[in-house]
């Protein structure tokens, strides 16, 4: 099936061409920071995570959003999402091939990143997280194929793939609750000890992982002749605006806690995003536009994807709410999340963190790659899809 | 190399229990029966209100007498040069990447859970000594991926392999008391004065105060107790040793930790 990625329209091509730029900067950064080492990067002493981690962790979340289309499908008996259950599968191949890069381009020693496995420590969570991630990679790789080359010979796929289809899923919600324990588990980072850290990642990343999906079926309707089904993007509308305004529940509820408690440990982050935080005279405010887009974008997106508008009669209107939707869940997960941990530091002070152009460089270089991957693997499903129907 | 160096560290912890070394580390265990029948009576532990756990085996830790400090200005300086020198600290010249073992910092920074609401004069003027507490449960040693940091059994030493760390920062994140540095770039050029007696680092690893295990390890103090050596302002040794100086010094003043609520249970004890 590999041969399907080697055919394809000249746009194709410039569309692959575009990305392997992008990827040969981030290389290129990369082997800048390898060679110096992380002090390439904005992060410091006091911000210790930056943007790489902050990636890795929203696009645990793309990963995990696939199981929104595999558990209907499989365990309600959802037909509607047939044909496009496979795309869900091939993003989280994507979404956790970019995951893994961004947890080699943050450590300090790569070529030592075996140790996690050659010394195995149960009590850190980092070594529950390479276990699920690189299970789900393998279940995902493992059910979309399998499931794939069925279609492709026009048989039934095989009995015992169902176990791993049904084992896929506890370990979607697994990725993500754990990711989720990588930071609600430290004492003395306020921000990240809340219980609702791992409910809330689930929500946002059941509304951002499918509403890539809509965006991606918009684009293959367009470039590729396939289409999903009114039906299922409509159902798959209906999954992201539930899992949105739960996010944004569970947000508002962080503020409650805060807020109302009056601790001012629990208040610190929360003003730091949203409303700077002053500290010996000056006001610590560098991502307070980035969590007023996600809160204004969040909102209009779900109004917009609410519409009859967007649901039933305008594509544009579908892609620009789901569009939406991602940046402002990026914004608030891929952002604001995890830099917030760091403000204020354990003794009280701030400093704000600035991403380098060469940690951007090699940020959009895995972004790239992603999609990269994302693309190959779609024009494989897309090309089955097409033979199938031919015949 | 690892499994060497692991080796190494256990046989330095097992040969300061042992006593094996100087005088003044025999002191340090004198008496290791008496420590262990101690534990058949939990010690209350008045610092935040909570009761530690019974005391098992040796657990190193220090009392830091900021009075004592105080009466002779440039002590605490003499304390951190004395730590530079010994352990080939890097001295950068911006905050982003420095390298911290023991350093200054002032009350508000350092009890953030205390209040300085209306301090006295002494304690909002005086620098602070900031370091590992080597805590008896520490969160970095549950939060790292390699066991790269681990507690010493035989001391309660939270020790690091430079070796082993892969700079994952997992462990920087889960201090609550800002005690790790991570070698941003390679930090050799920045040494001021190198000491052949103990390894400098390499870019990418994490580090922090290790209670001169080391020095113990030679029968040597800590340098930083070293450079305060007859003046009482730092005091070192075995918390559960019911005869030690140490816990003379606890059993009579009233001493406090870096944010006891959190249930680390730090070594580090702190009279204001």
């Amino acid at each position: 099936m590999i041969e399907k990625t080697l055919k394809g329209k000249p746009a194709y091509w410039i569309w692959l061409a575009f990305l392997g730029m992008f990827m040969a900067i981030g290389a290129a950064c990369y082997v800048r920071q390898y060679n110096f080492g992380l002090g390439m990067t904005g992060m410091s002493r006091d911000v210790s995570w930056g943007l790489y981690i902050s990636q890795f962790t929203f696009l645990v979340g793309v990963a995990a959003g696939g199981v929104m289309l595999v558990l209907p499908y499989y365990i309600h008996n959802y037909k509607e999402f047939g044909r496009i259950t496979i795309l869900g599968e091939f993003l989280a191949i994507a979404a956790i091939v970019m995951c893994l890069m961004f947890i080699m381009a943050d450590l300090g020693q790569p070529m030592r990143a075996l140790n996690v496995v050659l010394h195995p420590s149960p009590n850190s969570m980092l070594f529950y997280d390479a276990i699920v991630l690189n299970g789900y990679l393998f279940l995902n790789i493992l059910c979309g194929w399998v499931i794939l080359t069925a279609e492709k010979k026009q048989v039934k796929p095989p009995k015992w793939i169902y176990f791993f289809v049904y084992l896929s899923i506890p370990f979607a919600v697994s990725i993500h609750t754990v990711t989720a324990m990588l930071y609600c588990g430290l004492p003395g980072r306020h921000f990240w000890l809340s219980a609702i850290i791992a409910p809330r990642f689930l929500a946002s990343a059941f509304a951002a992982g499918p509403a890539l999906i809509v965006i991606a079926c918009l684009v293959l309707k367009r470039v590729a002749g396939f289409d999903a089904g009114r039906k299922a993007m409509d159902k798959l509308v209906t999954i992201i605006i539930y899992a949105a305004i739960l996010n944004m529940f569970f947000v508002g509820l962080e503020f409650f806690v805060g807020y109302y408690s009056n601790i001012p440990g629990h208040k610190h982050a929360l003003e730091y995003l949203f409303f700077g935080l002053e500290h010996h005279g000056h006001v610590y405010n560098n991502l307070v536009p980035f969590m007023w887009a996600f809160v204004i974008l969040a909102f209009g997106s779900i109004a917009l994807l609410a519409t009859p508008l967007a649901r039933k009669k305008n594509d544009f209107f579908l892609g620009l709410g789901c569009a939406g939707l991602f940046l402002a869940f990026w914004l608030d997960k891929g952002i604001g999340f995890v830099l917030a941990g760091f403000v204020p530091t354990p003794l009280h002070e701030i400093t704000e963190y600035i991403p380098t152009a060469n940690e951007l460089g090699i940020t959009i270089g895995v972004w790239a790659t992603g999609f990269l991957v994302v693309t190959l693997l779609y024009k494989i499903a897309i090309g089955v899809e097409h033979e199938v129907e031919e015949c | 190399m690892d499994k060497q160096r692991r080796k190494f560290l256990k046989i330095a912890g097992a040969s300061v229990v042992a006593g094996i070394g100087a005088p003044a580390i025999v002191k340090l265990t004198s008496s290791p029966a008496l420590a262990s029948s101690a534990g058949h009576a939990p010690a209350a532990d008045v610092h935040g209100g909570h009761v530690e756990e019974a005391p098992k085996g040796v657990r190193l830790g220090m009392v830091i007498d900021m009075r004592k400090m105080e009466e002779q200005p440039g002590q605490l300086d003499n304390a951190i040069a004395a730590c530079i020198n010994a352990h080939n600290v890097p001295q950068f010249p911006d905050s982003k990447n420095e390298i911290k073992w023991l350093w200054k910092a002032p009350f508000e920074n350092v009890f953030t859970d205390h209040s300085g609401y209306h301090a006295s004069n002494k304690i909002t003027d005086t620098d602070f000594a900031v370091l590992c507490n080597h805590c008896d449960d520490p969160p970095c040693v549950r939060a790292c991926p390699t066991q790269a940091t681990f507690k010493v059994k035989s001391t309660g030493i939270v020790a690091m392999d430079f070796h082993r760390c892969i700079g994952c920062r997992f462990c920087m994140a889960a201090c609550p008391y800002g005690a790790r540095s991570f070698n941003w770039q390679d930090p050799r050029p920045y040494i001021k004065k190198y000491n052949k007696e103990f390894p400098s680092r390499m870019k990418g690893v994490v580090e922090k105060c290790n209670f001169c295990a080391e020095r113990l390890a030679l029968g040597k103090e800590p340098a930083c107790v070293e450079a305060c050596k007859g003046t009482g302002a730092i005091t070192f040794g075995d918390l559960n040793d019911a005869k030690s100086e140490l816990r003379a010094v606890l059993d009579k003043e009233f001493t406090i930790q870096r944010k006891s609520t959190l249930g680390t249970k730090p070594s580090v004890f702190y009279i204001v």
